[in-house]
């Protein structure tokens, strides 16, 4: 059972701002899946292989060419900017 | 002569004889859209002026006989999941509205390379998390067959906008079902390939060991010819598979006698609707009829896919999504608040950009993936993974394909399981398996069951296995002359 700290712990992780009322319906939802979940207690594992990917394919390697971009265009996604550079809030500030 | 209800094998034919333009093709397909769309909502983005451009230079290159493949001049839609270049791209997302990719996805360039004429972008649920398309940031799609209804999802503007004439035929993608589900929701044929068979550079990552790209099309042979135009290596894609791509759509006609079929008694236990499940039974007695012998087999993990499923899945979105931080690109609270700290930017753009369902996803792949839960959900996640794909690995060996239905029921009401995620998860019972494992299936129109008077449609999954493509698409071509649906929705 997820409690609400619970909801509030993961949120913190992904980064992300829930409001008061997400907080609770997220919690019940979440909830049902974890439930779902409960499925995969019953099944002995120990000797299983894990599988995180099917194509078998190894080290996949290419030519390292540079490709050149118009960096305008990159850049217009951008939401704040300053000419070519990104504008992000500081990082660093005093100690309190 | 109805060109927007032709199919791409009709339409290529008539271009190919010169009795109609592309150009005139297009046109009729923004006709029919200007006439059904603000009934069933499929699209995003529609691209008038680009594709009459694009009609006007095939028809030029079909003048001096240089027309470069079977779908030269073909309108085609694209799920918007795939970044066209200069082209708003937003994954059906609040928080990617207004973002324009300067690169195409391979799938994109290889159509129009191809010829293609891309006539506009599909709806999606957002991130293609969904089964409705009603998780939508622009609004729900809504079934050409039954307007009340959803068309299923994730690809449910694709499979709608086929339905409905509003194009020849579309491009989606599946991580759980999101081509072959709403493919059958909507009565048309949707592929879903092999993982690796199909690039997905430039498709906006959901679950990237899961995510494939496929068609969807109004026919079995429309589907092979959109997959041997879209398929094979790509470089920009490490994933994909270095082995040839076969000419599909010219190597349909197999004498079916001798195949064998396996029909797997997990996926026919409690749960399917009897009409539902009748259709299924009806296509495999159709198979019979032409020399198929079918078999009962097992898939004894079949249980624990779903659960699988739904922990891999949110881990490998959650880890997808973190690029969304309100700084490089997409949706920003910075651009209204300078006076936030860096984290602040990242807590409040995606606590307002996502949309409920992506941070649930979010929220359930970080927790699986966090200390202390990792060995309990992901990893023995990884390890079922394993076991679900023996399963299908063990089965194929007796059997040439698999018969399943694709979904539980016909379209269900829109907002009926809009508020519960679990019952819309359970929904992908028959679908999801399949990606784990990497294996092909296709989605084939098996009849229509009556609701509230409505004929809603029912499609049947054929499984086959890695790299099975022709096979399947082979089974489901005898399928549907054997059945032979002839019916459209009246719109």
């Amino acid at each position: 059972m997820l409690s609400r700290d619970d909801v509030l712990a993961v949120a913190r992780l992904a980064r992300l701002k829930l409001g008061e009322k997400q907080i609770e319906k997220f919690g019940q939802q979440l909830n049902g899946v974890f439930d779902l979940f409960k499925k995969i207690d019953q099944i002995k594992l120990e000797e299983v292989g894990e599988t995180s990917q099917v194509t078998g394919l190894k080290n996949v390697l290419r030519e390292d060419k540079v490709v050149s971009f118009k960096s305008k265009k990159l850049l217009d996604n951008v939401p704040d900017r300053k000419e070519n550079l990104i504008i992000v809030p500081r990082v660093i500030t005093e100690k309190e | 002569m109805n060109l927007a209800g032709l199919k791409i094998s009709e339409a290529s034919k008539l271009l190919d004889e010169r009795k109609i333009s592309s150009t005139d093709l297009v046109k009729a397909v923004f006709e029919r859209i200007n006439k059904v769309e603000p009934k069933v909502k499929a699209y995003l983005k529609i691209l008038e002026e680009s594709a009459l451009a694009s009609a006007k230079k095939s028809d030029e290159r079909r003048e001096r006989d240089k027309s470069l493949s079977k779908i030269d001049g073909i309108p085609l839609s694209i799920k918007d999941l795939l970044c066209i270049q200069n082209v708003e791209t937003t994954a059906a997302s609040n928080i990617l509205k207004g973002f324009v990719p300067s690169y195409n996805s391979t799938v994109v360039k290889r159509l129009q390379d191809a010829g293609a004429v891309i006539v506009g972008k599909t709806n999606l649920d957002a991130f293609a998390h969904g089964s409705s398309t009603e998780n939508s940031d622009f609004g729900a799609t809504h079934n050409p067959w039954d307007l009340s209804r959803v068309p299923g999802g994730s690809s449910g503007g694709s499979a709608a906008s086929v339905a409905a004439d509003e194009c020849l035929g579309s491009i989606g993608t599946d991580t759980g079902g999101s081509i072959r589900q709403p493919a059958s929701l909507c009565g048309v044929v949707g592929l879903k390939p092999t993982y690796g068979r199909v690039s997905r550079y430039g498709v906006i990552a959901m679950a990237s060991s899961l995510d494939v790209v496929g068609p969807i099309a109004k026919t079995t042979e429309d589907a092979a010819l959109l997959l041997e135009v879209i398929a094979g290596r790509d470089p920009l894609d490490a994933t994909t598979l270095d082995a040839p791509v076969p000419k599909y759509s010219q190597n349909l006609d197999k004498n079916l006698k001798g195949l064998k079929i396996g029909v797997p008694r997990e996926y026919f236990a409690a749960g399917v609707d009897k009409d539902v499940e009748e259709i299924v039974q009806q296509a495999i007695k159709k198979l019979k009829n032409l020399g198929a012998e079918a078999v009962e087999i097992s898939l004894p993990h079949t249980d624990y896919a779903l659960a699988t499923y739904y922990i891999i899945q949110p881990a490998e979105v959650s880890s997808n999504l973190s690029r969304y931080d309100g700084i490089k690109y997409g949706f920003s609270t910075l651009a209204d608040n300078k006076n936030q700290t860096l984290e602040e930017v990242y807590f409040s753009s995606r606590g307002q950009g996502f949309g409920d369902e992506a941070k649930r996803r979010i929220m359930l792949g970080t927790h699986v993936l966090s200390a202390g839960y990792y060995d309990a959900y992901y990893r023995r996640a990884l390890k079922l993974r394993t076991l679900v794909k023996e399963d299908f690995e063990k089965a194929f060996k007796k059997v040439d394909i698999i018969i399943t239905p694709v979904s539980p029921t016909p379209a269900f009401k829109i907002g009926e399981k809009s508020d519960d995620p679990l019952k819309m998860y359970l929904s992908d019972i028959y679908t999801v398996p399949v990606n784990p494992a990497g294996v092909s299936a296709i989605s084939t129109p098996g009849g229509f069951v009556k609701r509230k008077n409505k004929d809603l449609p029912v499609g049947v999954q054929i499984i086959g296995p890695v790299l099975g493509e022709q096979i399947i698409l082979q089974v489901s071509h005898q399928l549907e002359k054997a059945i032979n649906l002839n019916q459209k929705p009246k719109l």
